[in-house]
């Protein structure tokens, strides 16, 4: 055979062979589930990782309540086809404090997910956490190693990462240090939209273009998904033809007026916008350019 | 300009469908780039990103911003800032790393390792390029070959890297002359032949300009070749080469779902393979025949080098992690003593005789290293003599393993002769290893099985072997107890043996010092003995400082589970050198005794021993009870 592999046929091996050498020294592994397309593709490589076996890991949703519904709905249907346990977390301070992301601002994700996350790894004592993080999605991520070392208090120091050569990673680490694994570093957006429809994976309809009640916030459009968005005086949300090219918390994530419906038609429309993924999140804009590295560091995925 | 390679842009528009079928056939490249920011190089992978369209307008308009603001090229786009200048990073304190950059052309993934060139980042050079088919060499066209060419030609050369471009940058600098090329692809060719390059490509380029990238550029017009982009697109790609070796199969993970399935998971390092096809089971050497390709998608028919599946056996065969799966006709070698080339990564140098992890492919397994025959400098390729290596030093050194790992060179194969060492204490990965070929074959060495067993030894001295291995200061009373213990099991019939440190450096260990290495040398070859005479079903009692938590645990690992008993002899610096019965901790303090542990070499305290015995609150005689009581109770 003299047929070469194509990109995605290494893509997905690399990503096959990580989440295998994982299970080789973690005691406790978890796959964290953010109901995303990364997650899609993530899940959906482990799921061909392990088969006939189903992955021997849970899922974990570290979740804000403020998630979209229609969000909810998927992980509940994959968490179910594919035999995984799901464990949700809510973070329980945030839940009686009443964090949202209206009122709370940069608290929101900082008590929902960061310390939300650090919260449901300690409880149940997850020593290798697979995140469906890319290096393309930002600057300090492109210098992050596949297997990215934690302390006990889950900082990051970017300084004291392992070197990863061939395909060799280094598992070995001390009581009360933890792993976040990157099986889909080296994927691209394009790879991932590819790898979908190639594989036909279940995403998210909020990713297609569809009519929405939205109303427009500080040049952002937000969809009104449910009765707990507070609506300014004489606002009144609008039906537009939009979609989603990441998903988070509904407050927090920016739509983008658009009329593509399929797959095909999503990814021409990404193959042709002139704006990079990440500007419809809100999240790396505070604290300026290093946002994302100084979240990190404390521990934010 | 007219730019072949990117005219997609229609494509995408008129006929997504026809598009995404074409893209879903794209192969992947991966490469490194080597050369320092005053190279360009930078400049030419911002150009690479940029003219690939891998650049959003919310970024470009950030790029043109900065340009203004911090740019080298005056009003002109600065494309360097565009990956993360190396400058920033300085500023923020953050390592300089390996960067992976993605872009994508007609035909080709790239995925690029970007790495500063600096001597000092020897390490992220090696990283980089582990994973690397094709290595771009940057050079400057108004300086030439410069001894960072030679040094980055020889590590993308030492790493197995095949695909060598010779970029030769800013050449509307040198008024695109054809002469100055000329001079200096001469001059690296002379060089590229004596370390074994015997292929490359050059391509007058300007990454500022955009001569020669992505096409073939009229200030050139005497340069016939490929431009930069078609030269990536076209080269043959690691994957493709491996399909044409042998079967290689690094057991990642036994799959059993349930009773009815066994399955063996791992990535193909080598070869193809087919249902039907023979194979053995390495190192048992065991043959059987594969029955099944499992995958999601269904059983395939064939798989390749690069493919990550679930191969089922024919027969019940014993296989598991670590084990590699090959053709049976042409298995690879099992040994447990190699000669390699070292990259040592860590701060901390290597410690000769020291164990490390050492992981190839799926093994895992104890290994030392020799001191270096040689060490390489990598700026003349110079061999010189070396005790040890340092951060970013190369060398070519014998390894051991404690038991024998399946192999091949890595010459022939990367998955199967690269490997990494890791510190066991610290888990640290320390350093790259690229094996040459074994020393000896490990199936020549055969354990002698003698008919009488350790247990009948031990059985007829009606004891349980053990070792008490006292660590302690110099002077912390290690040779008294060790000395009233032996007495008292004397007393009690039991059959012991006290190898005492000052007598074994008269005898055994003569030839060694008190270097780091020659104590861990020595520390060693007591475990060897203390293990011979616990099989021959002696107590062993051992009194040594034994300073390095490595080499006491070196020596637990070599026996039986609970067999080694660490006493820790636990007497306080000031007190050990206020009683300073031998007089030594004085010469020390004068300087007249070099690596004396406590003053000028470290000691390191026992994490968990077995027994502490805290000779500031009990005395000689009751410390004795106290460890017989343990030993035997």
């Amino acid at each position: 055979m003299t047929d070469t592999l194509t990109h995605l046929d290494r893509l997905e091996a690399e990503s096959i062979h990580i989440m295998r050498e994982v299970m080789a020294d973690a005691a406790k592994p978890v796959m964290l589930y953010s109901v995303g397309k990364d997650s899609a593709v993530m899940l959906h490589l482990a799921r061909k990782a392990f088969y006939p076996s189903p992955p021997p890991f849970p899922l974990l949703h570290v979740d804000t309540t403020w998630k979209f519904k229609a969000m909810y709905e998927l992980r509940d249907r994959m968490a179910a086809e594919s035999g995984m346990e799901l464990i949700v977390y809510q973070n329980p301070d945030a839940k009686a404090r009443g964090i949202n992301p209206f009122d709370h601002g940069p608290l929101h994700t900082d008590m929902w997910k960061t310390e939300g996350l650090k919260q449901a790894l300690d409880l149940h004592g997850f020593d290798v956490a697979f995140g469906g993080a890319r290096r393309d999605e930002e600057k300090s991520r492109a210098k992050e190693r596949i297997f990215s070392f934690r302390t006990a208090s889950h900082g990051w120091d970017p300084k004291k990462q392992r070197p990863e050569l061939w395909n060799l990673y280094n598992a070995r680490k001390a009581k009360g240090e933890s792993i976040r694994v990157f099986p889909i570093s080296n994927w691209t957006e394009l790879d991932i939209w590819q790898y979908i429809a190639r594989e036909n994976i279940p995403i998210v309809p909020l990713y297609f273009a569809a009519l929405r009640p939205t109303v427009e916030r500080d040049g952002l459009l937000l969809m009104v998904d449910d009765a707990r968005f507070p609506l300014n005086e004489g606002e009144v949300p609008v039906e537009r033809s939009v979609r989603f090219r990441t998903l988070g918390c509904y407050p927090l994530t920016g739509a983008v007026e658009s009329e593509a419906a399929t797959l095909s038609e999503v990814i021409q429309e990404m193959l042709l916008t002139t704006t990079s993924e990440r500007q419809g999140r809100i999240i790396d804009k505070d604290g300026g350019d290093a946002s994302m590295e100084k979240k990190k560091q404390e521990g934010y995925f | 300009m007219t730019d072949p390679i990117y005219v997609t842009d229609a494509l995408i528009a008129e006929d997504i469908d026809a598009y995404l079928a074409r893209h879903e056939q794209k192969s992947l490249l991966r490469f490194i780039t080597c050369g320092s920011v005053d190279d360009g190089k930078s400049t030419l992978i911002g150009r690479l990103l940029y003219d690939s369209k891998m650049i959003f307008e919310d970024q470009l308009a950030a790029l043109e911003a900065d340009s203004k603001r911090v740019g080298t090229q005056g009003q002109e786009i600065d494309f360097a800032l565009l990956v993360d200048g190396l400058a920033a990073e300085r500023e923020q304190g953050i390592t300089i790393d390996v960067a992976y950059r993605f872009f994508t052309t007609e035909k080709r993934k790239f995925i690029v390792a970007d790495t500063p060139g600096h001597e000092q980042y020897t390490r992220n050079m090696v990283t980089g390029a582990s994973t690397a088919d094709l290595a771009v060499i940057l050079i400057d066209a108004r300086k030439g070959v410069l001894t960072q060419t030679r040094r980055h030609s020889f590590l993308a050369h030492l790493l197995g890297i095949r695909h060598i471009v010779l970029a030769v940058n800013k050449m509307d600098l040198v008024g695109y002359d054809k002469t100055v090329f000329e001079r200096i692809l001469l001059s690296y060719r002379s060089f590229a032949s004596e370390i074994g390059i015997t292929d490359f490509t050059a391509i007058p380029i300007s990454g500022f300009k955009g001569d020669n990238i992505t096409a073939l550029s009229s200030n050139t017009p005497w340069y016939k070749g490929p431009t930069l982009v078609e030269h990536l697109e076209g080269v043959e790609v690691a994957a493709q080469r491996d399909v044409n070796s042998n079967f290689r199969f690094p057991v990642q993970w036994v799959n059993r779902p349930n009773l009815d399935f066994r399955g063996f998971s791992g990535q193909i390092a080598g070869g193809s393979v087919k249902p039907g096809d023979a194979v053995r089971v390495l190192p048992s050497g065991k043959q059987t025949t594969i029955e099944r390709i499992v995958t999601l998608g269904g059983d395939l028919d064939e798989a390749v080098a690069g493919q990550s599946v679930t191969l089922t056996f024919a027969d019940e065969v014993d296989c598991s992690r670590g084990d590699v799966i090959a053709a049976a006709d042409n298995p690879p070698q099992a040994a447990d003593q190699f000669e390699a080339t070292l990259v040592w990564m860590a701060d901390e140098a290597m410690i000769p005789g020291r164990a490390y992890w050492l992981k190839l492919a799926t093994q895992s397994v104890s290994a030392t290293v020799q001191a270096p025959k040689y060490e390489i400098n990598v700026n003349t390729l110079d061999h010189l003599a070396a005790k040890t290596l340092e951060l970013n030093g190369i060398g070519v050194v014998e390894v051991t393993t404690d038991k024998p790992i399946v192999f091949e060179s890595y010459a022939d194969n990367h998955m199967l002769g690269g490997f990494i060492l890791i510190d066991k204490i610290t888990n640290a990965t320390v350093a790259a290893g690229m094996l040459h070929f074994s020393l000896r074959r490990a199936q020549n060495v055969h354990w002698q099985a003698s008919d009488i067993s350790r247990e009948m030894r031990a059985d007829m001295k009606n004891q349980k072997p053990a070792l008490l291995w006292f660590t302690g200061l110099s002077g912390s009373g290690k040779s008294t107890i060790a000395n009233l213990v032996e007495k008292k099991l004397h007393r009690m019939n039991r059959h012991s043996f006290l190898l005492d440190g000052d007598n074994v450096r008269h005898g055994l260990n003569r030839d060694l010092g008190f270097t780091e290495a020659d104590r861990i040398e020595n520390i060693r070859r007591v475990g060897e003995v203390a293990k011979l005479m616990t099989d021959a079903g002696l107590i062993v009692i051992t009194a040594f400082i034994s300073p390095f938590r490595a080499e006491r645990e070196l020596v637990r690992a070599m026996l039986p589970e609970g067999e080694f008993i660490e006493v820790f002899i636990d007497t306080p610096l000031e007190e050990a050198e206020r009683r300073d019965v031998k007089g030594l901790y004085k010469k020390a303090r004068a300087g007249q005794l070099k690596n004396f542990t406590g003053i000028d070499s470290p000691y390191e305290v026992p994490e968990s021993p077995e027994i502490r015995i805290d000779t500031t609150a009990i005395t000689p005689d009751e410390a004795a009870d106290l460890i017989i009581d343990r030993l035997l109770g």
